[in-house]
C-alpha cells in the first residue's frame, strides 16, 4: 500500500466565518479520517516519538487501537500517561515534540499525532460512561497550589494512587491558564470543565478563592495537617516594555486582555466585564500568548496588527496558531520595535512609535540578536495595544515561604524530582521554568507526583 | 458560596456589610483589600476591608452604589449569599514608628480611614480625624470615628453638617498652628487625596494616600491596575493590588490615575442603568 504523504486534513471553520465568533476554529477528524491518519503511522520499532513527548505517551500503541477501530482502547493508552488527552491534542506543540521525530517525518508530513489524540479524547469523553469509583484512600493529605497544567496532573496521579488531595485555586474557577489564558476558540472550556470534574470524580478537593501566601500560607497548610506540598502557581506576572506611555488608556498586558475576554467572558455582549473593543490594535511579542490575543481582539471586531522584533522565523508560536491568525487577516509587521505610546488629550492610547530592526548575531538564548536600523522609526496607529512580552513567577508564595530559594528572576528552584529547598514542599510548571507549554507542565506535575508518592510511603 | 450576615444601609447609597468568610476574617489588616463577585455571570471588583472579627469569622465590607455590580450587591439580603469572596490581598497600612496621626477619610473612603484610625488608636498613638463628605446626607461613621479619635472634624461642603468646606481647609489650619503630625493618611477620592498632598507638601509632612484602581485579580496578574510614581525624577510603574493599595502621597501620578480610573466610565453608566431598570422592573 502506497504511503499517503500528508496529514489528513482537519476540518476547521472557514476564515471568514470564525474571524466573527469565539466558536472553536478546529473541528476534529471523523472516526474515518482518525483511522486513516492512524494507518500512515509505520509502527516502527524504536519509537521515536515517545522520546519526543514530555509524558512519554506510548503513542504507536494507541494509534494501533485507532487502526483497529478501539478507540475508546486508544483513550486508555493516553490516559495511563496523560490526564488531559482532549488540552494537550489543542495546544502541545506537536511539531516541536512528538510529530518532529516521526520516522515518517523524514521524507513526508509526520502522522498528525496531535490530532489524532484530540480525537481520541473527544470519542471519550462524549462517549464516558460513570467514572471510575474513588480508590480507598491512604491515609495521607496533599495540598496542591493552583488549579493549571501542572497542579491538575499532580493532582489526578497522586488521587489515583489514593492521596487525600485539596487544590488550592486563587481565582474563581478552577483551570489556571487553561481558563484564563487559551482562548475557548482553541480550547473549549467545558472541555478543560469535563478534566476537572473527573478530578472531583476522583475524590480531589478544589477550593477556589484562596492565594496561597496571602489568605493561607505554606506553613500553614503543614499545620492543618497536610504532609507534602506542590507549587504549581504557573508564571502569572505580566512584563511589560518600560517604555513612555504604557500607562496610557487602551494599553493592556495581554494577561489582562486574555482575562477579560477568557475568564470574565467580556466577549459576550451581556458580561458584566467591560473590555474597549479597539478599532485598530497592535499587539507586541510573538509567542502564543501573542497570537491568542490577535486572534481575541480580531474576534471582537479590530483591525489587528502584530509587531515583533525579529522575522518570522523567530516567531515563538506554533506555527498553526501563525498559520491560522493570518488566515484570519491579521497583519505581521515584523522586524518591529515600539519605543514610545502616545495618546491624545484623554490620555488614551493613539499612536505607537516604533523603529526597524535587523538581525544581528545570536545572544544568549542563541536566537539571532535583533538590532535597531537607524533612521527608521514610523508612527502606527492604534486605540488598543496589547503587551504580549512573556511572564515571570509570582512572588507572593517566595515570599512568603521561609527557606524556599528563587532564581533571581523568580522561579522556584527544583531538583530533578521536584524537590525544593523546603522538605515536603515540591514545585513545577511555569513557577520554576518561567512561561512554556502546558505539556511541560503536565510533565513537572507527574514528575513530582511521583516523587511526593515515594516520600510519603518511606517516611 | 459565601453568607451575608448583616447588612446595613449607612446613608442612602452607601451600604454596610458583613460576609462570612473566616479565612480572610482571620487575617485581614486595615489598610488590605478583598475582591468579589456577587454571581456566577459578575465582574469581579476590589473593595477594601472595612473591619473584621477573627470571633465571628466575618468581614465587613462598605460600598457605594455606583456601577451595575455594586447595584446588584446593594439588592442582596441578609442571610443571602455572594458568589465569591477572596482575601485579604495587598499590603496592611504601614503602622510602625507613628506616634501622631492625622486621618483623612472622604466620602466613602471614610469607611476604609476607620479601620486604620481604629488601629493607631489602639497602638496607642495620638489620631486626629478628619471627615468630609457632599452633604449631611451622606455622612458615615461619625460616632466610630469619635470612639476611636483623639478629635473628630466633620467637613460637608454645602456646610449642612460640621463645618463648611473641605477636609484641606481643617488640615491647614493644624499644620499653620503648628501641630506635628508623623504622618498623613489619606483615603477618599483621587481628587481629595491630590490635595491633602498639595496641602500638607510646603509643610513637609510625609503622606500616605491608598489607591482603589481598576484591577481583575488582585494577585499581580493583569497589571490593570498599575499606577505611575515618580521616585527622584524617575518614572516606575507599580501594581496597586500586591505593591499597595498604599503609596507615598509624593510620588503618585494623580492625573494619570484619575484618567485611568475612567477607563471604563460609559459602560459602568450604563451598566448601572440596566442593574437599576432590572430592579426597578422586578
Amino acid at each position: 500500500m502506497a504511503i499517503v504523504q500528508h496529514k489528513h486534513e482537519m476540518p476547521v471553520q472557514q476564515p471568514e466565518v470564525r474571524a466573527q465568533n469565539f466558536k472553536e476554529v478546529a473541528l476534529g477528524y471523523s472516526e474515518e479520517a482518525a483511522v486513516a491518519e492512524a494507518q500512515r503511522c509505520l509502527n516502527c520499532k524504536n519509537m521515536p516519538c515517545v522520546a519526543g513527548c514530555p509524558v512519554n505517551i506510548d503513542i504507536p500503541g494507541f494509534i494501533s487501537h485507532i487502526k483497529e477501530g478501539d478507540f475508546e482502547g486508544a483513550y486508555q493508552v493516553i490516559h495511563r500517561s496523560s490526564t488531559l488527552p482532549a488540552v494537550c491534542g489543542r495546544v502541545c506543540p506537536q511539531e516541536t515534540q512528538c510529530e518532529c521525530r516521526c520516522t515518517l517525518g523524514i521524507k513526508f508530513e509526520p502522522v498528525g499525532i496531535g490530532r489524532l489524540e484530540r480525537f481520541v479524547a473527544d470519542y471519550h469523553n462524549e462517549r464516558a460512561a460513570e467514572p471510575p469509583a474513588p480508590p480507598a484512600l491512604n491515609g495521607h493529605r496533599v495540598a496542591i497550589i493552583g488549579s493549571g497544567p501542572s497542579g491538575l496532573t499532580c493532582a489526578g496521579d497522586l488521587a489515583k494512587k489514593g492521596y487525600a488531595v485539596t487544590i488550592y485555586e486563587a481565582l474563581h474557577m478552577p483551570g489556571g491558564v487553561l481558563v484564563y489564558g487559551i482562548p475557548e476558540f482553541r480550547l473549549p472550556k467545558d472541555i478543560v470543565a469535563k478534566e476537572v470534574d473527573m478530578l472531583k470524580g476522583l475524590g480531589v478537593r478544589i477550593e477556589t478563592n484562596c492565594v496561597i501566601g496571602k489568605t493561607l500560607t505554606i506553613d500553614e497548610l503543614f499545620e492543618e495537617g497536610f504532609e507534602a506540598v506542590f507549587i504549581g502557581s504557573g508564571a502569572g506576572l505580566p512584563k511589560f516594555m518600560g517604555i513612555e506611555g504604557e500607562t496610557l488608556k487602551g494599553v493592556y498586558s495581554a494577561n489582562e486582555f486574555l482575562t477579560r475576554v477568557n475568564l470574565m467572558k467580556a466577549y459576550r455582549p451581556d458580561s458584566s466585564t467591560p473590555i474597549q473593543h479597539g478599532r485598530q490594535v497592535a499587539v507586541v511579542g510573538g509567542g502564543n500568548v501573542a497570537m491568542d490575543a490577535a486572534r481575541c481582539a480580531r474576534r471582537l471586531g479590530a483591525e489587528v496588527t502584530i509587531v515583533y522584533r525579529r522575522t518570522e522565523a523567530e516567531l515563538p508560536a506554533r506555527r498553526e496558531e501563525v498559520e491560522h491568525a493570518k488566515e484570519e487577516g491579521i497583519i505581521f509587521r515584523m522586524l518591529t520595535n515600539p519605543v514610545s505610546l502616545s495618546g491624545d488629550e484623554n490620555g488614551s492610547v493613539t499612536t505607537l512609535r516604533c523603529q526597524g530592526m535587523e538581525l544581528g548575531e545570536p545572544d544568549a538564548s542563541g536566537r539571532a540578536r535583533p538590532v535597531p536600523v537607524e533612521g527608521s522609526e514610523f508612527e502606527l496607529k492604534a486605540d488598543c495595544v496589547i503587551m504580549a512580552l512573556g511572564t515571570a513567577p509570582n512572588p507572593l508564595i517566595k515570599d512568603t515561604t521561609e527557606g524556599l530559594e528563587t532564581q533571581r528572576w523568580g522561579g522556584i528552584i527544583v531538583n530533578e524530582e521536584g524537590l525544593t529547598s523546603r522538605e515536603g514542599v515540591y514545585a513545577g510548571g511555569d513557577a520554576v521554568t518561567g512561561a512554556a507549554t502546558v505539556i511541560s507542565a503536565m510533565g513537572a506535575g507527574k514528575t513530582a507526583a511521583k516523587a511526593i508518592d515515594e516520600y510519603l510511603k518511606n517516611r | 458560596m459565601y453568607k451575608i450576615v448583616e447588612k446595613k444601609a449607612l446613608n442612602p447609597t452607601v451600604i454596610q456589610m458583613d460576609i462570612e468568610a473566616p479565612l480572610v476574617a482571620r487575617k485581614a489588616k486595615a489598610g488590605q483589600f478583598i475582591i468579589l463577585r456577587v454571581d456566577e455571570e459578575g465582574e469581579r471588583i476590589p473593595l477594601t476591608v472595612a473591619g473584621c472579627d477573627e470571633k465571628t469569622g466575618t468581614v465587613r465590607i462598605i460600598f457605594q452604589v455606583v456601577g451595575g455590580t455594586t447595584e446588584k450587591l446593594s439588592h442582596k439580603r441578609t442571610g443571602e449569599y455572594i458568589a465569591d469572596f477572596v482575601g485579604p490581598l495587598g499590603v496592611a497600612t504601614h503602622t510602625g514608628g507613628i506616634e501622631r496621626v492625622c486621618i483623612i477619610g472622604g466620602g466613602v473612603g471614610c469607611a476604609i480611614a476607620l479601620p486604620v484610625a481604629q488601629e493607631f488608636h489602639r497602638l496607642g498613638a495620638q489620631v486626629t480625624s478628619i471627615t468630609g463628605f457632599r452633604n449631611k446626607d451622606l455622612m458615615i461613621l461619625e460616632e466610630e470615628f469619635r470612639a476611636c479619635s483623639d478629635s473628630l472634624t466633620v467637613m460637608t461642603d454645602d456646610g449642612s453638617y460640621g463645618r463648611h468646606g473641605n477636609v484641606t481647609l481643617p488640615l491647614k489650619e493644624l499644620l499653620e498652628k503648628g501641630e506635628k503630625f508623623d504622618r498623613i493618611i489619606t483615603i477618599g477620592p483621587l481628587i481629595m487625596m491630590k490635595f491633602v498632598v498639595a496641602t500638607a507638601k510646603p509643610f513637609g509632612v510625609p503622606v500616605t494616600v491608598s489607591m482603589n484602581p481598576i484591577m481583575i485579580d488582585g494577585t499581580g496578574m493583569c497589571g490593570g491596575c498599575r499606577l505611575t510614581l515618580w521616585q527622584d525624577g524617575r518614572r516606575v510603574v507599580k501594581f496597586a493590588c500586591v505593591d499597595g493599595p498604599d503609596f507615598d502621597g509624593y510620588q503618585v501620578d494623580f492625573d494619570e490615575a484619575m484618567s485611568r480610573g475612567r477607563t471604563y466610565a460609559e459602560f459602568e453608566r450604563h451598566a448601572h442603568e440596566e442593574a437599576c431598570n432590572l430592579f426597578r422592573n422586578a
